[in-house]
C-alpha cells in the first residue's frame, strides 16, 4: 500500500471522514478572504524504554493524533487545532482558523497540487518490528557491553524510542498528500570514574528504519563502546584554552557549526521580515570559496528526511551557498509566495498542534580536497574539536555557540591533550570567511539531532568533513 | 465550561483511568490528566499576523504489577483512548524489571487538603482586544527611537487550564489555573550592525501584568543598548550577571541536587548537603504555597503536600529535589519535588544595582548567555555571553561574541553578592550575581 493511502485509511476512512466531509471543512475554512488554506491530519504513536542500573526501569506508549488547521491571508495566519477528528470540532476549528482573513485582501491563487513524491523510506512501523523481548535484548546487550568495555564505568543508562508518524495534509487546491514516517533513535550514557573523578559520555544514533537498525552491523553495541571511550578521554581532560585561536572541525557531528552559522539565518521567515544577518544578501560573498552548503532532504532513510514536507511539497537538495555565495533560502510555501519563489520542501511543524514554519533537514558541507591530516598538520597551536553537545544562534546579529564535549589540543601539528568541553563563539558569516581548508572525507552524522526553533522541535541532520577555522573565540578557562 | 465544572470533568476521567487500571490486574496506579485552552495572537508591524486558537488535553497513566510499572500517555481523552492507554502501560509493565524504588509516593505524604492558591484569574477577551494590546505594545517600542527599524512583533497569550492528579491510595486532587503573558521583540540598527532583544511580563492576574506601553519600551531600550558592541581581550576578571539571566545559575544548581542526578553519582554537588556551598550570607528557599505565585502548586506531580522549604541556609546545602523514586533509591523521603523546584528564590545580600557595579569597579556585566555549556558532573561552566564593560564602577560599552567560562563549584562558593533588583518575571527570584572573578574569552 502506498503512504497515501495508509494516511487515507488511517486518518480519514477510520474516523468516518468522506472527501465530502473534508470539503465542507475546507469550504468554512475558506469561506472569507483567504490565500492559501491547508488542513493537517496526524496519528502519531510512541514508545519508549530506558534501561538503568542494569534493570529495564520504564516504558511508555504515548499516543498523539489531532488535527490543525490553518488560514493565510496575505503575510496573516490563523490557526486552530482540535484532537478530535469528529465534525462539529473540525468545523469549529475552521471557523475560529478563518477570523484571521476578514480584514485580508484578495489575489493569490491557490497553491497547485503536486505529484506523489517517491518516498524516501519504508512505510513500516518501528514499534512492531521488534518483539517487546527483541527491544530489551537489544538494550541489556548494550548495557553489558558498556560495562565489559572498563571496569571504570559506573554507570550506564540506555534510551530506545520508536515513532510511528502518519500524516495527511489537504491544501485549498484539493491536493491531498500523505506521508508514513518511521523514526527511531536509541542513546547510551555512561558516567564513568577514577579516583574520586567522574566524568560522562554519550552516543548515539537513528534513522527512519524499523528498529533492526540498531541489531544491524551491531549499531547498538557500537554505541556503547563509544560512550565509554569518550567518558574516559574526559577523565585525561586539562583546561580548554580560552581567546582566539584557529580550530580543526572533525567530520560529522561538528556540522552543528553550519546548523548555527549559517543554516538558521537562511531560513526563509526571517528573512522575509529582513530580520537575519544574511537578509538580502542572496548572490554575495557569505563564506570562503572553499564552502558549498547545501540541505538535503532526500537522503534515503536519514533522520532529517521527508519524502514531502509538512505541506506535501516534496522535499529537495537545496544549495544554500555555493563557492561562498548565497544562492537561496529554504522556504514554506507561505514565505516562498510572499517572496516571489519556489517552495524548497521545507514547511515544517512539530506536530498537527503547530503551525508550519520553514526549517532545516539534512544540512552539510560538500568535501573539499584536502587529507585530514594534512589538516591537522598546518596548525601550530589550535583545538581540535570532534563532538559537540548543542549550538545556539542569534539569527539577528549572527552570533552563535556550539559547545564541545570533546576536544584536544594541536601543538606543532600533532593532536596532543585532551581539554574539558568549552563553548566556541563567532559571527556566522565572519566565521564561514575564514575556513581555511576543507577536508575530503564528508561524514554525516549518526541521526542524533533535534532541532529547537520558537518552541518547536524537530528531528534534523547535519554533516561535514574535516575543516579548518583560521580563528575561533575558545571559551576554556585557561587564559 | 466553568473552571469546577472542568474539574469534576477531568476527575471522572482520572477515575475511569484508575478503575480500568485495576480491572485490567494492575496492583496500584496513579493518572494526570489536564486541559487546557488558549489564545495567542501577534501583532507586528502595526498588523495582526498570527491568531492561534490553542486547545491541549493530555492524559498521563502509570501502573504498578508488584514493583514493575508501565506508562502510557495520550492527547484524546475519550473512553476507548483510555482503554487503549491502560492498555499499553499494562503491556509495557510485562516487560519492565522488578524495581524496589517503583511506587506510588508514601501515603502519609500525601496532601490531606488542597489549598485555595488563588491561580485561577480568566482574561476574557476576543482576539481583537488581544491584538489591540499587542499593537500598542509593539507601537511603544517602535516609537521609541529611529533606530527601531524593524520588528518580530508583539505577542498576547492567555491560557486557563485544568489539572487533576489520582492515585490508587485513594488520593484525587485538582485545581484550575491562568497564565497570561505579553512579549515583545524588536530590532535595532545602527549601519551593519543589527541587535534584537525583547522584553515580557506573565502573570496569573491580568490586571498584574505590566502596563503594554512599558513592555515594548523595555524591549526597545535593551535592542538599543547593545548596538555598536565590541570583543574583548581574553582575561581574567570580575563578572556580574544581571538579573534576568542569573536565574540560569539557580537553574544550574538545582540540576544538580535533583535527586535523580544524585544517586546516578552524575553531579558535582554528591554527599555535599550540610556542607557548605556558598558563602555564609546565601539563602535559598522554595515556596510553591505563594498565592498567584508564577510556579505554585498545592501538591506535586505525585499527590506529595508541598511546602516552604530552605534549600541553602547560611550558604549550607540543606537537602536535595525528591520525588519518590529518588528519595527511596537514596533512602530518604520525598521532597515533593515531582516536577521541580516551585517559586524558588535567592535572598539579596543587599546592594543595588548600581551598588554592585560600583563593588566589581571593573569587569563584565553579563546579560545575555547563549549554548547549554553547563556540565553538572563536572560543574564546568562555559558560555557565550554579551553585555557591557564596566570601569570605574560604570557602563562603558557593550560588549559581544565573548565566554565566560568556570567551575560552577568555585563560582559558587566565590559568589560576591546578589542584589536587591529582582523585579525580574520569572518563577526564579533572584538579584544580579557579582563573581569576583571568571575567564573571559574573546580576542
Amino acid at each position: 500500500m502506498s503512504q497515501l493511502a495508509i494516511a487515507r485509511e488511517t486518518l480519514l476512512d477510520a474516523p468516518g471522514l468522506s472527501e465530502h466531509k473534508l470539503e465542507q471543512v475546507m469550504d468554512r475554512l475558506l469561506s472569507r478572504r483567504v490565500d492559501a488554506a491547508d488542513i493537517y491530519f496526524q496519528y502519531a504513536r510512541l514508545e519508549s524504554w530506558v534501561l538503568e542500573d542494569g534493570i529495564i526501569k520504564e516504558g511508555t506508549h504515548s499516543i498523539e493524533q489531532g488535527a490543525g488547521l490553518r488560514a493565510i491571508s496575505g503575510d496573516k495566519t490563523g490557526f486552530a487545532y482540535t484532537d478530535s477528528l469528529e465534525m462539529p470540532q473540525l468545523l469549529d476549528a475552521a471557523g475560529a482558523a478563518r477570523a484571521i482573513a476578514q480584514a485580508g485582501q484578495h489575489g493569490a491563487q491557490a497553491i497547485a497540487g503536486s505529484a506523489p513524491a517517491k518516498a524516501l523510506y519504508a512505510a513500516v512501523n518501528p514499534l512492531e518490528s521488534l518483539s517487546e523481548q527483541q527491544k530489551i535484548d537489544l538494550m541489556r546487550r548494550a548495557d553489558a557491553a558498556a560495562r565489559a568495555a572498563d571496569p571504570r564505568v559506573q554507570q550506564v543508562i540506555v534510551s530506545l524510542v520508536a515513532a510511528h508518524d502518519v500524516i495527511l495534509v489537504m491544501d485549498n487546491g484539493g491536493a491531498i498528500n500523505g506521508d508514513v514516517r518511521p523514526l527511531v533513535r536509541m542513546n547510551v550514557q555512561v558516567i564513568v570514574e577514577q579516583d574520586g573523578r567522574r566524568e560522562q559520555g554519550s552516543a548515539g544514533g537513528g534513522a527512519r528504519r524499523a528498529l533492526d537498525f540498531f541489531v544491524d552491523d551491531e549499531r547498538g553495541l557500537d554505541y556503547a563502546q563509544e560512550a565509554v571511550r569518550q567518558a574516559l578521554v574526559n577523565l585525561d581532560a586539562v583546561a580548554a584554552p580560552a581567546g582566539m585561536l584557529p580550530v580543526v572541525l572533525g567530520p560529522g557531528w561538528p556540522g552543528v557549526l553550519l546548523h548555527e552559522a549559517v543554516g538558521h539565518g537562511l531560513e526563509g521567515d526571517f528573512n522575509r521580515k529582513g530580520t537575519s544577518a544574511f537578509s538580502g544578501r542572496v548572490g554575495e560573498q557569505v563564506a570562503s570559496p572553499l564552502c558549498t552548503v547545501v540541505d538535503d532532504g532526500t537522503l534515503p532513510d536519514r533522520r532529517g528526511s521527508l519524502t514531502i514536507d509538512d505541506e506535501g511539497t516534496p522535499s529537495g537538495c537545496n544549495v544554500l551557498v555555493e563557492n561562498g555565495i548565497l544562492k537561496g533560502y529554504m522556504q514554506d510555501r507561505m514565505n516562498a509566495r510572499l517572496m516571489g519563489v519556489a517552495p524548497t520542501g521545507n514547511g515544517r511543524r512539530e506536530s498537527y498542534a503547530h503551525l508550519p514554519m520553514p526549517r532545516m533537514t539534512n544540512t552539510y558541507m560538500l568535501p573539499g580536497e584536502h587529507q585530514p591530516d594534512e589538516i591537522i598538520a598546518s596548525v601550530r597551536h589550535g583545538l581540535y574539536a570532534v563532538n559537540f553537545g548543542g549550538g545556539q544562534v542569534d539569527i539577528t546579529s549572527g552570533k552563535f555557540v556550539f559547545s564541545a564535549n570533546e576536544a584536544y589540543l594541536i601543538e606543532d601539528g600533532k593532536v596532543t591533550r585532551p581539554v574539558k568541553g568549552a563553548t566556541l563563539i563567532g559571527n556566522g558569516p565572519d566565521v564561514m570567511n575564514r575556513v581555511s581548508m576543507v577536508g575530503d572525507d564528508l561524514k554525516l552524522d549518526s541521526g542524533v539531532g533535534t532541532c529547537g526553533k520558537e518552541g518547536q522541535s524537530v528531528p534534523v541532520g547535519v554533516g561535514q568533513p574535516t575543516l579548518k577555522i583560521d580563528q575561533l573565540t575558545v571559551g576554556g578557562t585557561a587564559a | 465550561m466553568s473552571d469546577s465544572e472542568q474539574i469534576a470533568r477531568l476527575k471522572t476521567v482520572v477515575e475511569d483511568l484508575l478503575h480500568e487500571a485495576r480491572r485490567q490486574g494492575a496492583d496500584a496506579a496513579e493518572a494526570g490528566v489536564s486541559a487546557q485552552t488558549g489564545l495567542s495572537v501577534t501583532v507586528r508591524l502595526g498588523e495582526t499576523e498570527t491568531i492561534e486558537h490553542t486547545s491541549d488535553n493530555g492524559l498521563g497513566v502509570t501502573v504498578y504489577f508488584g514493583q514493575r510499572k508501565g506508562s502510557a500517555n495520550t492527547t484524546d481523552l475519550r473512553p476507548d483512548a483510555i482503554r487503549e492507554s491502560v492498555a499499553a502501560a499494562c503491556r509495557i509493565a510485562r516487560y519492565t524489571s522488578d524495581d524496589p524504588a517503583a511506587g506510588l509516593a508514601d501515603p502519609a505524604l500525601l496532601a490531606r487538603d488542597v489549598p485555595d492558591l488563588d491561580l485561577y484569574h480568566p482574561w476574557d477577551l476576543d482576539a481583537e482586544q488581544a491584538a489591540g494590546i499587542a499593537r500598542a505594545c509593539e507601537d511603544a517600542a517602535r516609537g521609541v527611537d529611529t533606530r527601531i527599524t524593524n520588528s518580530e512583533g508583539a505577542t498576547l497569550y492567555t491560557q486557563r487550564s485544568g489539572f487533576v492528579y489520582g492515585n490508587s491510595h485513594g488520593f484525587i486532587g485538582g485545581y484550575p489555573t491562568t497564565r497570561h503573558s505579553l512579549s515583545c521583540a524588536v530590532i535595532a540598527q545602527h549601519g551593519d550592525d543589527m541587535q534584537r532583544d525583547y522584553w515580557y511580563d506573565s502573570g496569573r492576574v491580568p490586571g498584574e501584568l505590566d502596563d503594554a506601553e512599558a513592555i515594548g519600551r523595555q524591549a526597545a531600550e535593551r535592542a538599543l543598548a547593545r548596538l555598536d558592541g565590541r570583543k574583548l581581550g581574553t582575561r581574567e576578571c570580575p563578572v556580574m550577571f544581571r538579573a534576568d539571566v542569573a536565574p540560569s545559575l539557580l537553574r544550574s544548581l538545582f540540576g544538580a541536587i535533583r535527586g535523580h542526578a544524585v544517586y546516578r553519582k552524575s553531579t558535582f554537588l554528591l554527599d555535599r548537603v550540610g556542607a557548605q556551598v556558598f558563602p555564609d550570607w546565601v539563602d535559598i528557599s522554595e515556596d510553591p504555597l505563594q498565592p498567584r505565585g508564577p510556579a505554585s502548586a498545592p501538591f506535586d506531580n505525585e499527590g506529595v503536600a508541598t511546602r516552604y522549604r530552605k534549600l541553602v541556609k547560611d550558604g549550607v546545602l540543606q537537602g536535595y529535589l525528591l520525588d519518590s523514586y529518588a528519595a527511596r533509591k537514596l533512602g530518604l523521603q520525598s521532597t515533593a519535588s515531582a516536577g521541580g523546584v516551585r517559586n524558588a528564590r535567592i535572598a539579596s545580600s543587599g546592594q543595588s544595582f548600581t551598588e554592585l557595579l560600583q563593588t566589581m569597579d571593573r569587569g563584565v556585566l553579563v546579560t545575555e548567555l547563549m549554548g547549554q555549556g553547563a556540565n553538572l558532573v563536572t560543574g564546568d561552566y562555559s558560555r557565550g555571553a554579551a553585555g557591557f564593560w564596566v570601569e570605574g564602577g560604570e557602563i562603558q560599552y557593550p560588549v559581544e561574541e565573548i565566554t565566560v567560562a568556570g567551575n560552577l563549584d568555585d563560582m559558587y562558593r566565590q559568589l560576591v553578592a546578589v542584589g536587591s533588583d529582582d523585579a525580574i518575571p520569572s518563577s526564579i527570584k533572584t538579584g544580579s550575581w557579582l563573581f569576583e572573578n571568571m575567564t573571559v574569552g574573546g580576542d
